[in-house]
């Protein structure tokens, strides 16, 4: 007997029918996400209204209304009418002062060569795995550093009369090219320092212990701003008149001192959270001091550390601008000044380039918190939850 | 506190060098090949760098001029940019042969911190700004209108000083905390008139959408003598800065500028002639050539010019002459003869 004669049972699958329209698409996802309750409701408009309320003048400003050309060749005059937005072809003309600040002209290319050998060399370093890491490194954190003073202070080359650069002084130096070589130096000097700090302040010996505490205590009670105006104005008081060194090399030395007081500590906290019993085994394999701490301390403790480093690297990257007040003239600092040339005055100039300098320092800063993450990342082994 | 230390500082400084100080500064500039000029981090129209990255205005043509006149080449100048905080310390610490920035001559300066004023390139001072079809021409028809003033300042009481002195009614002031929300209330239109520093009325005139709709009136009612300084005890260098200042405006008094300089060398008035080396030699006395005026003028140009090209009424800041006009055209810049 055939089941087909029922009339009771079905002999195939009825066709799924669609989900009802009020549990799909976009609608359904707004009921369940955005308006959900009534509180819910009032917020989610609230919120638009605000997102909108911010996004439309920005866009107006940045983009609809702002001057991005102008036919007649860059000049002020493009900027000067009512309701403008952002004078985009101010930075476009200054773009040059902004980032090589009062360096020659005819110059520039040693500027531009010394960046390229430092990203070249960079490279490797930052690439986990990458090949020549051990010449690179040698290359860059004990050759570099005079390649790039010669290349930038210029002058005779070891003496010899054989290559010679015209001088420039460090007074002509200046934009993001200073912001950089600035912030560079004191990250590159004040890890091992700090490094180096944090170690003497857990130190047992009296002495070795008492200065690393002074030391880090004296400089992390100061502001850097004040740290600038000592060595910019009262240093000088004790060396001959004349005969004080350089107020860029000053400041460097400042914020040098001043970051590393700050990398120890951050250091300090990791290898506070190192457990005893990883320095008993190391001692227990027979490791000497210096091993012990080369390659079962620190590797693990500056692990744990790497938001606290990276944090400290983009603080003093964004403290570099304070220099400006000392007259020294970094890339906010070039900015100011040539927001105040009366050939481009109009509304909005001054803005844009305060505007086009938060953004390159906000590029700097994203890069080096993504490159942190992955870092954290790579080296996460055995800690992921 | 701070500024009390620094000025202490300062202060104890030039006690210890002062010995120091009278070595011939001259002398060193002269052997270096360059003078060292501090200047502001840019000021419209006093010093700022311009298009191609070249420090240029009023101050720094006054550093200009003592390098044109010392080694015949304006360029001979490397520039310092200063911030107000520092400017006093970097004089005292010599990395500055001269400060050309935007200083106010006072008492307390001249006296306590070890340096010398030279003289005053501007008189600036605080003035009002209207609209031009306000048809006000005077700040003492401003009885009982709008002014726009920013709170707790000296701006305030040397307004509330001038209306007092001249029996007019102030009570229709509007006072803001901040110098934008006050240009911004003028320009919103919730007063007529506009008062703080004419240098600073006039280069915030400059950035208005329409700068020709305002006028600023002439009257002056405090005093803000912007003028060089020098570390103090030199004289030798004191002469020099002194009389290339003076040069200057004898040039504009005597008519020489930068085009007939060369014509002028042949003039018959003595006094022309002395200023330009060509009778007598006032350069030896103060250590430079003969000719040094005539370099001044010929590579720099005369006091009327140098406020033209900077200030004047064909630039956009558009400063009235006013009392820096010479003493001849009603104005207080006035020169000792050159005899």
């Amino acid at each position: 007997m055939s089941s087909s004669q029922s009339g009771y049972v079905r002999s195939t699958m009825a066709e799924a029918l669609p989900p009802p329209r009020s549990t799909t698409g976009v609608g359904a996802w707004m009921r369940a996400n955005l308006f959900s309750t009534p509180v819910n409701s009032v917020l989610t408009i609230a919120g638009a209204a605000l997102v909108i309320w911010l996004a439309v003048p920005l866009w107006n400003f940045l983009v609809a209304d702002a001057v991005w050309s102008d036919p007649e060749g860059i000049r002020g005059e493009a900027c000067r009418f009512d309701g403008v937005g952002a004078c985009w072809i101010f930075i476009q003309a200054r773009i040059k002062f902004f980032i090589y600040g009062f360096y020659p002209n005819a110059e520039l290319w040693r500027v531009n060569l010394m960046f390229a050998i430092g990203v070249v060399l960079l490279i490797p370093l930052l690439t986990p795995k990458a090949p020549f890491v051990r010449t690179a490194a040698v290359l860059f954190f004990i050759v570099y550093p005079f390649v790039a003073y010669f290349l930038m202070a210029g002058g005779d080359l070891l003496g010899l009369g054989v290559v010679e650069l015209r001088r420039v002084p460090t007074a002509e130096w200046g934009g993001l090219t200073l912001t950089l070589i600035i912030s560079l130096i004191g990250i590159i000097v004040s890890m091992p320092v700090g490094i180096l700090l944090a170690l003497g302040r857990r130190s047992e010996l009296p002495i070795v212990k008492t200065f690393c505490i002074a030391f880090i205590e004296l400089w992390r009670a100061v502001p850097l701003i004040t740290v600038l105006f000592m060595a910019s104005v009262m240093f000088p008081l004790f060396t001959p008149q004349g005969a004080d060194p350089d107020v860029l090399l000053r400041a460097i030395i400042g914020i040098c001192l001043f970051e590393s007081a700050y990398m120890a500590e951050v250091v300090r906290g990791g290898l506070q959270a190192m457990p005893r019993g990883q320095y008993e085994a190391s001692q227990a394999l027979g490791l000497s001091k210096v091993k012990t701490l080369g390659l079962v301390i620190l590797p693990q403790a500056l692990k744990h550390v790497i938001p606290g480093i990276v944090n400290t690297f983009i603080a003093l990257f964004k403290d570099t601008s304070l220099v400006s007040i000392i007259g020294i003239f970094d890339l906010l600092n070039t900015v100011r000044a040539a927001g105040s040339d009366m050939a481009w005055r109009s509304p909005t100039h001054a803005v844009t380039g305060y505007i086009f300098a938060g953004f390159v320092f906000w590029i700097f800063c994203f890069a080096m918190s993504r490159y942190s993450i992955f870092m954290e990342n790579r080296l996460h082994t055995g800690h992921k939850r | 506190m701070k500024k009390a230390m620094v000025t202490m500082a300062v202060a104890s400084a030039m006690a210890v060098t002062g010995t120091a100080a009278h070595a011939q500064l001259l002398g060193e500039i002269m052997d270096r090949g360059y003078l060292q000029c501090g200047v502001t981090e840019g000021v419209p129209g006093f010093s700022f760098p311009d298009d191609n990255n070249v420090w240029t205005g009023i101050e720094v043509d006054y550093c200009r001029a003592l390098a044109a006149a010392m080694f015949d080449d304006p360029d001979a100048v490397r520039y310092t940019p200063l911030t107000s905080q520092v400017r006093f310390e970097s004089l005292a610490n010599a990395n500055i042969d001269v400060l050309s920035r935007q200083t106010t001559w006072t008492m307390t300066r001249d006296t306590d911190l070890g340096i010398s004023f030279v003289g005053t390139m501007v008189y600036d001072g605080q003035g009002f700004m209207v609209r031009e079809d306000a048809g006000v021409t005077s700040a003492l028809e401003l009885s009982g209108a709008a002014v726009c003033i920013e709170a707790g300042t000296t701006t305030e009481l040397n307004a509330a000083d001038y209306f007092a002195s001249n029996g007019m009614d102030l009570s229709n002031a509007v006072v803001f905390v901040g110098q934008d929300e006050v240009e911004q209330a003028y320009i919103d239109g919730r007063c007529d008139v506009y008062t703080t520093d004419s240098s600073v009325l006039a280069a915030s005139r400059s950035t208005f959408p329409d700068p020709d709709a305002h006028i600023i009136l002439p009257e002056i009612i405090s005093k803000e003598p912007l003028g060089p300084s020098i570390r103090s005890g030199d004289t030798e260098w004191l002469n020099v800065t002194r009389w290339t200042y003076f040069a200057l405006l004898n040039a504009e008094e005597l008519g020489v500028t930068s085009e007939n300089v060369d014509e002028m060398l042949g003039s018959d008035n003595p006094a022309i002639r002395r200023l330009l080396g060509v009778e007598g030699d006032f350069g030896g006395p103060i250590g430079l050539p003969t000719d040094w005026g005539y370099r001044i003028i010929k590579h720099v140009g005369n006091y009327g010019e140098l406020y033209e090209a900077h200030l004047g009424e064909n630039t956009p800041i558009n400063i009235p002459r006013g009392i820096n006009a010479l003493w001849t055209d009603g104005g207080i810049q006035y020169a000792p003869p050159i005899r």
